[in-house]
């Protein structure tokens, strides 16, 4: 079975800088993949140069097309979809405006299912939809960022850092929706420094440090993994006995 | 000074401020939109002026041949960029909106130019001729340049505008030019005498600013236009092309030079390079709205108007010394109140 998105010896840099350095990943249909790793491994970077924001060098398929000549918007049009660090929404426009300024790629008569279907999954959004975006909580924002990919109707939504800096029981909720989205035919790449939620929840995970995938293997493997569990996940697990 | 002085300053400085207010507003949306400040405006509204003026003297401006050699840039441009992969409908499209497009409005332009036609299609035709001027120097000349700062694309504007000035000498030649009333007639209210030209100035403004409002409240192109001014990664990754936005911003911008410069010139003799100074005006009634809001933009325009024409009446030789010296409070306000921000994102 050919994966939805593959990414093939990447390589991205700031200049002189290489901040991925030959690194190879892929997403299946309908599957969670998520990259955990420290703050500056690079996974912000890897995410912004598969969606075409930063020029990558190496091979990234997605759907059966390469993407080498595709810019972002041709990109959004085959249904890749990210939802960035910094959620970039337009903050002076109301909630709704922005989400129907997600479905701007898709026909008029199937925008307004999608909003319905968006609002079913974030109904705090149906409540301010005439509120302006930037006067919304951090969690509000970032189910409006969520929601105004999910417009877009993509394949794959390419999640970064959905968790940064919100409290802890609205964390819950986007993970259960993330998980949701697995389950109304989205696959997931879900970039994370909340390594403990992020591998609950996802099918295959990679671990990058310093620009390099060091560990990848199921979730749930890398989960039990010792080095990953003292590194990124701040705890011993029970009943694994060190070699 | 009696009051009706006081009245005929006030009526005249809100016809000019009406103007300024069209195209101050122009400036704003391209600057939001494309992060052009956009010196060329004055341009446009001298192109559509004495277009509008020569057609309806029964000559051939040449301004109609010009849109057709820009657009023969644009294709070649549009060619360029997609060389490497080619496909018909790409090619179809592009060469039907940049070489077939200006080719029938130059055959209808000289078959009219012939016959003195009557105003409508006169205003008609300059409109259409200048807005393809404006969508093709988009192409050719901000386009490719889009990435790059502010600084770069001001110098890339200020080129247009000298290269315009000089093509527009070639055009219309050193002579002013008048244009004929859109809406003859006359009446009085007490002492003031609307005339037919003032009243359509009025209700054009109006009706312009009503229509943007609306386009972009409600309309999804609109909606557009405001995401790619507040975000323009977010825009790009709900799929907006920033390009689209940045054609539509020139696109409205030369409509509303040409538009502004069609009421003008039955007011006025304009010259070729006399849309500079009424862009200018516009542009500093942007300035104190300072490049982002648009109700702000339309009262300073108004306030522009109103003291160009008292200055001119007081002061004549110092009227537009007085004028831009009302940047001067704007600017050190500004540079108090706020510490310069300038989005270099993307």
């Amino acid at each position: 079975m050919s994966a939805l998105l593959s990414v093939t010896d990447a390589h991205v840099a700031y200049g002189k800088v290489e901040a991925v350095r030959s690194v190879s990943l892929e997403v299946g249909t309908n599957e969670i993949v998520t990259i955990v790793g420290a703050n500056g491994a690079g996974k912000t970077t890897l995410l912004s140069a598969i969606m075409g924001i930063l020029p990558l060098k190496g091979r990234v398929v997605f759907a059966g097309q390469d993407l080498a000549r595709l810019d972002i918007e041709d990109r959004v049009a085959m249904g890749l979809g990210l939802v960035p660090e910094h959620r970039e929404l337009f903050v002076t426009m109301n909630v709704e405006d922005n989400l129907e300024l997600g479905a701007f790629r898709i026909e008029r008569s199937k925008a307004r299912a999608s909003m319905e279907r968006v609002y079913t999954l974030f109904p705090r959004l149906k409540e301010r939809r005439k509120q302006l975006a930037g006067t919304l909580s951090g969690g509000e924002q970032q189910m409006l960022a969520m929601g105004r990919a999910l417009m877009g109707e993509p394949k794959l939504l390419m999640l970064d850092e959905p968790s940064l800096g919100l409290a802890p029981i609205i964390v819950a909720d986007i993970f259960r929706i993330v998980a949701e989205l697995r389950a109304a035919g989205v696959s997931v790449l879900l970039v994370e420094q909340n390594a403990q939620a992020a591998l609950k929840i996802a099918d295959q995970a990679y671990v990058m440090e310093l620009g390099e995938f060091v560990l990848s293997g199921k979730a749930s493997d890398i989960a039990a993994n010792e080095r990953v569990a003292a590194s990124y996940l701040g705890f011993q697990h029970e009943g694994e006995s060190v070699i | 000074m009696n009051t009706t002085i006081m009245l005929f300053l006030v009526q005249d400085g809100i016809t000019n401020g009406a103007i300024y207010a069209l195209l101050g507003l122009a400036l704003v949306l391209v600057f939001a939109v494309t992060r052009v400040i956009l010196i060329p405006q004055g341009e446009f509204v001298t192109y559509g002026a004495l277009t509008y003026a020569s057609l309806a003297a029964g000559q051939m401006p040449g301004t109609a041949k010009l849109a057709l050699a820009l657009g023969i840039g644009a294709f070649a441009f549009d060619l360029f960029v997609a060389r490497k992969a080619l496909h018909g409908r790409l090619v179809v499209r592009s060469f039907i909106t940049n070489i077939v497009l200006p080719s029938i409005v130059l055959a209808m332009t000289v078959y009219f130019a012939a016959q003195k036609p009557p105003v409508a299609i006169c205003i008609a035709l300059s409109l259409v001729i200048v807005a393809m001027i404006g969508l093709y120097l988009y192409r050719i000349a901000f386009q490719p340049l889009a990435h790059t700062s502010v600084l770069v694309l001001l110098i890339a504007s200020v080129g247009v505008h000298l290269a315009l000035q000089g093509l527009g000498l070639l055009f219309f030649g050193a002579e002013g030019q008048r244009g004929p009333a859109v809406l003859s007639g006359a009446f009085t209210a007490g002492a003031l005498r609307f005339t037919g030209q003032s009243i359509t100035v009025y209700a054009i403004t109006v009706a312009f600013i009503v229509g943007l409002w609306l386009f972009f409240g409600l309309t999804l192109y609109g909606k557009a236009l405001r995401a790619t001014a507040v975000n323009r990664l977010g825009a790009r990754l709900a799929g907006i092309r920033t390009t689209l936005s940045g054609q539509i911003a020139f696109l409205l911008a030369s409509v509303i030079g040409a538009l502004s410069g069609i009421m003008i010139v039955p007011i006025t003799t304009l010259y070729y390079d006399s849309g500079f100074l009424i862009g200018l005006k516009g542009f500093v009634a942007a300035i104190i709205g300072g490049l982002v809001s648009y109700p702000l933009t339309a009262v300073a325009a108004l306030v522009v108007g109103i003291v160009e024409a008292f200055s001119s009446f007081y002061a004549s030789n110092y009227k537009e010394v007085i004028v831009f010296m009302l940047l001067i409070p704007v600017l050190l306000l500004r540079s108090l109140a706020a510490p310069a921000v300038e989005e270099e994102k993307d």
